[in-house]
């Protein structure tokens, strides 16, 4: 199994869109990159942790590993942009600027979780945030993001749509009739496909003929890039590119973000498809955090105590939204029948 | 002051578990994500990873230690600053026992668990539809056939609304595959009437997520039997987010199309959905029998905040009838309309049904029975107040569908007269349904398999007892 390291090549024959170059970040952006991405790590270890306790019931999926993805992809949006992904979903609504006491609540099934307790880890969506979920059905939401962005190019603005699917629905019939109609169309979408190289216990080369996923919209004519998922520079000078590609009118993208998860699918998973070595390699070679925190010091943008700093302050964050999560009552019983229909 | 370590539920189910092996020793720092032990549960061996830093101080449950409730500490963890000493002399030492006998007072104390619920669960709600509206003395009525009515409909609502589109295959410069959407394209152009690839999965995907952003789309499926293709996005994602989301997200978007038997097509495109729609809490499912009823509840679901299933009849397309012509001709979702006043027996159908239920009432009109038939013209919600107060007054009541028995719309019916009339009955309920094959192709046989004008008849004498 080669590294996660991305080899950056673009894929369409007739159109083809050159390799991002990553660009340097700025201080202000390594350090916003760092603080959002160990939130959320900070936030999953918690989610993972009070799974554990029986305070989080059914699935729960962790994203971490894969913070550096909707972190450097997030930094290329604007307000009115969408984003839409499966149900490893907790980092994209903190990266979209959820409050993770919201969230965390949502995930224990309580009154002030986002869905009200209703949803629970899976399903959660802010309007507000541009944030539409959160879906169960892998590849669902590949259909969905084209909707999405097809009611962008309707109403004529130039606002454009992440949707995010992993690996294992990069399989789905939907997703290249979603393909299809998006390139047809032009519609401004943006196909982020996580690829953490398992699709629950089976690993790409055991499920994909073509394991290159970025060249998946090759038939339709989408241009595709491999992107080194675990760099957020990679990840955000990929992002915008392909945000203004869209942005422009020129129709969708497809970008495959080369990532992995540390944890199990979800938390019931034992992960004995992989090798733990497989995950020590990851997590001690090329995890997205300890980069940037080298990144922060080695160029002098913090001190050791400002990052230890940071780190408080998110452990602080997460643990009152836990705390919160954990006293927030249930759901009153009358909720019960409430938002079927409106 | 000193973190416990808990005995983790791994799975939705797990309540216990064997620590099977210890990974790191008293005294070893450990931090975030290292993995600290090795836990059996009933389906697997799993990795426990700490989320906290420090030292492991103290561990309490020791290597091999069989059926270790959930929630029982393990072991404590120091923190900068802290020592051994630091951990209290009455920390419990869990063992099997204690495990079994009750969960240690720390855990407890730490896992506020939500209180078993004794709550009787609500009542749904009762939503009473309204009446039709009342069509002004002297308004002119207007001879078209159902699909010109539902494409006036369409037209319309997209006059009004610019939000409204159509989409589906040859739904634009084919003009339609029934002809339903005729002249829209010239109309309102190809933005707004959208040619599809055939992809039904992934165009009704894509319309349910331009609902979620607001626009109101019509999703034209060219039979329901190809929705099937398509029947997750309908279900798991239109019906369901708006509850999913806390009531946060919902959307207005109408799946039409013909639905069940058309003529000698055999079981691929003859199968009859609605019974499987309307088996689902966020849809509403509409089924008209007659072209003002098809205009009035068309425009009603276009305008409608939530998914409506909308199944149309290729055989009724042709049929033509009187709609009053008013600017604004808009009936209510939800409401049966007496289609036939009578004392005897009550006849219940919609769409095509409605054909042998009609039939059938001349007939035993003739033998001297009154039928009083109801076109249920909406099945999610089903106006269950209009039957009732019709059995009350008949006493008997016979279903009629073109879809098969089991589960079928017929046995909803059935059920709710039990529920709500079990008195008033003076015959079991009778139902008339296609019979439950595939549907064939030749034509004796796709005769025999769907109802007939005679079944009708009998069954309604045989409930009159005649």
């Amino acid at each position: 199994m080669s590294a996660v390291k991305a080899k950056s090549n673009t894929q369409t024959s007739d159109d083809p869109a050159p390799s991002t170059p990553l660009i340097e970040f700025s201080k202000e952006q390594d350090l916003s990159a760092y603080q959002t991405m160990l939130t959320i790590r900070r936030f999953e270890e918690k989610a993972g942790q009070m799974y554990g306790m029986g305070l989080i019931g059914g699935f729960c999926h962790l994203y971490i590993g894969q913070e550096a993805v909707v972190v450097g992809m997030q930094m290329a949006l604007k307000e009115g942009d969408q984003v839409i992904t499966g149900y490893r979903d907790h980092g994209h609504m903190i990266a979209c600027g959820l409050d993770p006491k919201g969230v965390m609540a949502e995930l224990t099934g309580r009154a002030h979780g986002l869905s009200k307790g209703k949803g629970g880890s899976m399903h959660m969506f802010s309007k507000e945030k541009g944030f539409y979920g959160g879906h169960g059905i892998v590849g669902a939401q590949v259909p969905l993001g084209t909707g999405l962005a097809f009611a962008n190019r309707y109403r004529g603005n130039d606002n454009v749509t992440l949707a995010y699917f992993g690996d294992g629905a990069a399989n789905q019939g939907q997703v290249y009739e979603s393909f299809n109609m998006a390139e047809l169309w032009k519609l401004p979408v943006v196909y982020v496909i996580e690829n953490n190289r398992y699709a629950m216990g089976t690993s790409s080369t055991r499920s994909s003929a073509e394991t290159n996923l970025s060249r998946r919209g090759l038939s339709f004519k989408i241009p595709g890039e491999q992107v080194d998922g675990m760099d957020v520079r990679a990840v955000k000078a990929a992002a915008d590119k392909a945000v203004a590609w869209c942005r422009a009118g020129k129709g969708p993208y497809i970008l495959e973000m080369l990532t992995y998860r540390y944890r199990g699918h979800s938390m019931s998973d034992p992960a004995k498809y992989r090798t733990r070595e497989e995950v020590d390699k990851v997590r001690t070679s090329h995890d997205p955090i300890d980069m940037v925190r080298q990144r922060v010091l080695d160029k002098k943008f913090a001190k050791e105590e400002d990052l230890k700093k940071i780190d408080a302050s998110v452990r602080d964050l997460v643990n009152e939204a836990a705390e919160f999560a954990t006293h927030d009552p249930e759901p009153d019983v009358s909720e019960l029948f409430t938002d079927i229909y409106r | 002051m000193p973190t416990n370590i808990l005995m983790p539920a791994l799975s939705p189910t797990m309540e216990k578990g064997n620590l099977a092996k210890w990974l790191k020793k008293e005294g070893d720092a450990i931090k975030s994500g290292d993995i600290i032990a090795e836990i059996e549960t009933d389906k697997a061996t799993m990795e426990v990873e700490a989320s906290d830093e420090g030292t492991l101080g103290k561990i309490l449950v020791a290597e091999g230690t069989q059926d270790v409730a959930v929630n029982t500490p393990i072991a404590v963890i120091l923190n900068d600053g802290e020592n051994a000493s630091s951990i209290k002399a009455e920390q419990p030492a869990a063992s099997q026992k204690a495990a079994e006998s009750a969960p240690p007072a720390a855990a407890k104390a730490e896992v506020p668990a939500p209180k078993a619920d004794k709550t009787p669960a609500p009542q749904a709600p009762v939503v009473e539809a309204a009446n039709d509206p009342d069509i002004p003395e002297g308004t002119e009525m207007v001879t078209m056939t159902m699909r010109e009515a539902l494409r006036d409909a369409m037209a319309e609502e997209m006059r009004r609304d610019g939000d409204v589109f159509v989409m589906g295959e040859e739904v634009a410069e084919y003009q339609g595959a029934y002809k339903v959407t005729q002249g829209l394209l010239q109309e309102f152009g190809d933005k707004r009437v959208i040619d599809t690839p055939i992809t039904e999965h992934g165009f009704a995907g894509l319309g349910t997520g331009a609902a979620l952003a607001g626009l109101k789309p019509i999703v034209e499926f060219m039979t329901f039997n190809f929705a099937m293709q398509a029947i997750d996005q309908i279900i798991n994602s239109a019906a369901k987010t708006l509850y999913m989301s806390g009531g946060q997200m919902g959307c207005s978007i109408v799946f039409r199309g013909p639905n069940g038997a058309a003529s000698r097509v055999a079981a691929q495109h003859s199968q009859d959905y609605a019974s499987w729609y309307s088996n689902i809490p966020g849809l509403r499912v509409i089924s008209p029998s007659t072209a003002a009823d098809a205009k009035g509840l068309l425009k009603a679901a276009i305008r409608d905040p939530n998914p409506v299933i909308f199944l149309e009849n290729e055989m009724l397309y042709g049929h033509s009838g009187q709609v009053p012509k008013l600017d604004d001709f808009v009936l209510p979702i939800g409401k049966a309309k007496i289609a036939r006043a009578g004392k005897d027996v009550t006849i219940i159908s919609w769409s095509n049904g409605m054909n042998y239920a009609l039939k059938a009432a001349d007939e035993l009109a003739k033998d001297g029975i009154e039928a009083e038939v109801i076109d249920l013209r909406t099945l999610k919600p089903m106006d269950t107040d209009t039957i009732i107060a019709s059995v009350k007054k008949t006493g008997r009541a016979v279903t009629v569908e073109e879809g098969w028995a089991q589960s079928g719309v017929g046995a909803e019916i059935a059920m709710r007269i039990m529920e709500h009339a079990f008195d008033y009955l003076d015959a079991p309920v009778a139902r008339i349904t296609g019979k439950e094959v595939p549907m064939p192709y030749a034509a004796n046989l796709e005769k025999l398999a769907l109802p007939s004008v005679a079944e009708v008849v009998e069954a309604a004498k045989s409930v009159c007892y005649r």
